[in-house]
């Protein structure tokens, strides 16, 4: 911006900034949704014994075309909705699934500054001081897609989808905040700048492997990926709270999933595993954060063909009755040590 | 450019809360409300609060709201037509409507609101952090409300359940 010799008003830098970030940031988002759709076809085909796409625009193995051919087939499927359905709802619920999945980026770190010509860029859209915080109240907006998909679309399984989706996800979220705490308490900052800052050598994993393996299981309930899918348990429900989506909308709900994939395996890779921050202080770089995130997203798919989906009571009594004890012990276990390490 | 934002999310807030008294449906009543949360959070943040923003929210419109969202679904009330309102309802809420607006009107007409300004002015939480602030008074000078509160929260909770058990 500056190398260009042009002096840009203050005010035009702060709109444009963040704006040109915000677009990098969705752009990048949108292309890793895409050809996440693919990687999983592949990894469910491989664990499954199947070939996985082999047709479409092949370079190698790989249907490097396949997303393309995707989008393109479903802009044209019909965009369909009910008689009795709540137009408004049930138009905004995919665009707020969307919408609160793509706002949680604009709080993670991926790059550590630079200083070019004078002036610093910071790899962040905002660096905010309550970065943690925000992205939980982002991530508990994200249920209204759900919930409002299910209502909107007038249809049985469509509501018990939403409402599935309401508990589980409002039950979770609780153990999902307290597993983060611990974290929040060892490096008494919520900035996530400051966080990955404190990581640059020992990583808050482990300090905190119980918060971590809570974070984890709460974040695959979070996402309602398998083995937690029950918002659209396909053999119960149809296809849950997206039953009666087609199109593009559907396609917005199935991006919002594969977004918040990204989301919760980003904070984890932020809070715990050092976001950016090599090994022992290797190399500190966004191929780091892309690295981390990529296990997570491999674990995620493994999960998904492999593992048999929860029934909703044991979902439930597993929430409240083990995991939120735990992570309450685990904040107090810290809160002790910390006192008594005099930190 | 503060007070553009402002405006516009002031505006948005009361077209919202409006939206949420009017509309019939109780599910867009509900999604109403949390527009309101939602931009007065937005509030909160010109006025230096993150935190107060972010927990707004959270709990607000993250919690509180989808509980009431799930209520109205499971339910499922469906539009409310007016039926069943008490008979001389809408007479008192006139009168007693009309009367609060003049009340207001005359007190931000005559009052002087005091201008002297709070300790925490936005340069000092910028300096010390609106968390950090927020989270010292709570546990120094407002411990005993703070308690107090969390007790009551508790007895609430234990209230329910001992509600809820009986009849089952």
């Amino acid at each position: 911006m500056v190398e260009v010799g042009v002096t840009l008003d203050p005010l035009v830098i702060t709109i444009l900034e963040p704006l040109i970030k915000s677009i990098v940031v969705v752009v990048a988002l949108l292309t890793a949704y895409a050809y996440m759709t693919l990687a999983e076809r592949y990894v469910v085909a491989k664990i499954q014994s199947r070939f996985g796409p082999n047709r479409v625009g092949r370079v190698g193995p790989i249907a490097v075309l396949q997303p393309v051919a995707d989008a393109i087939k479903t802009i044209f499927k019909e965009d369909f909705i009910p008689a009795q359905a709540d137009k408004i709802v049930y138009v905004i619920a995919p665009g707020i699934a969307v919408g609160t999945a793509l706002l949680a980026w604009a709080v993670i770190p991926f790059n550590p500054p630079v200083t070019m010509a004078g002036y610093t860029i910071t790899f962040q859209v905002a660096d905010v001081n309550i970065a943690v915080l925000y992205l939980l109240a982002i991530g508990s907006l994200g249920v209204y897609g759900i919930v409002l998909g299910g209502w909107g679309a007038n249809n049985k399984y469509s509501l018990l989808g939403g409402l599935r989706s309401t508990a589980q996800m409002v039950s979770y979220e609780v153990s999902l905040g307290l597993a983060l705490v611990g974290v929040l308490m060892i490096s008494g900052t919520l900035n996530l700048v400051k966080i990955v800052e404190q990581q640059s050598f020992w990583w808050f994993v482990f300090f905190q492997p119980l918060g971590f393996i809570i974070y984890c299981i709460c974040a695959v309930a979070e996402t309602n990926r398998l083995p937690f899918d029950l918002p659209e348990a396909e053999t119960e429900l149809v296809a849950g709270y997206h039953t009666e989506y087609t199109s593009l909308k559907f396609a917005l709900f199935y991006m919002a999933e594969y977004i918040n994939m990204l989301t919760v395996s980003a904070i984890a890779a932020t809070m715990f595993l050092g976001g950016y921050q090599g090994p022992f202080g290797l190399l500190p770089g966004v191929h780091w954060l892309i690295l981390k995130i990529a296990v997570f997203i491999f674990i995620f798919m493994w999960m998904r063909a492999t593992l048999p989906r929860f029934r909703y009571d044991q979902l439930m009594r597993f929430g409240w009755k083990v995991l939120l004890p735990l992570a309450l012990a685990n904040v107090f276990v810290t809160a002790v040590l910390l006192v008594l390490l005099g930190k | 450019m503060d007070s553009i934002v402002f405006y516009l999310f002031a505006f948005i807030t009361v077209v919202a809360a409006v939206g949420m008294v009017t509309l019939r449906n109780p599910v867009h009543s509900a999604l109403s409300l949390a527009v309101v949360f939602v931009s007065l959070a937005a509030l909160y943040v010109l006025l230096s609060a993150p935190f107060i923003a972010a927990a707004q929210v959270m709990i607000y419109a993250g919690a509180i709201l989808i509980l009431f969202v799930f209520v109205i679904m499971l339910l499922s009330p469906g539009v409310d037509r007016g039926v069943g309102a008490l008979k001389w309802q809408r007479w008192f809420a006139t009168v007693f409507g009309v009367a609060l607006v003049v009340e207001l009107a005359l007190v931000l007409t005559t009052a002087v609101l005091p201008a002297t300004r709070g300790s925490f002015t936005p340069e000092r939480l910028a300096e010390i952090g609106d968390v950090q602030a927020v989270g010292a008074l709570l546990f120094t000078d407002f411990l005993l409300p703070f308690e107090i509160m969390s007790l009551l929260l508790l007895v609430a909770m234990v209230g329910v359940i001992v509600l809820a058990k009986k009849r089952g």
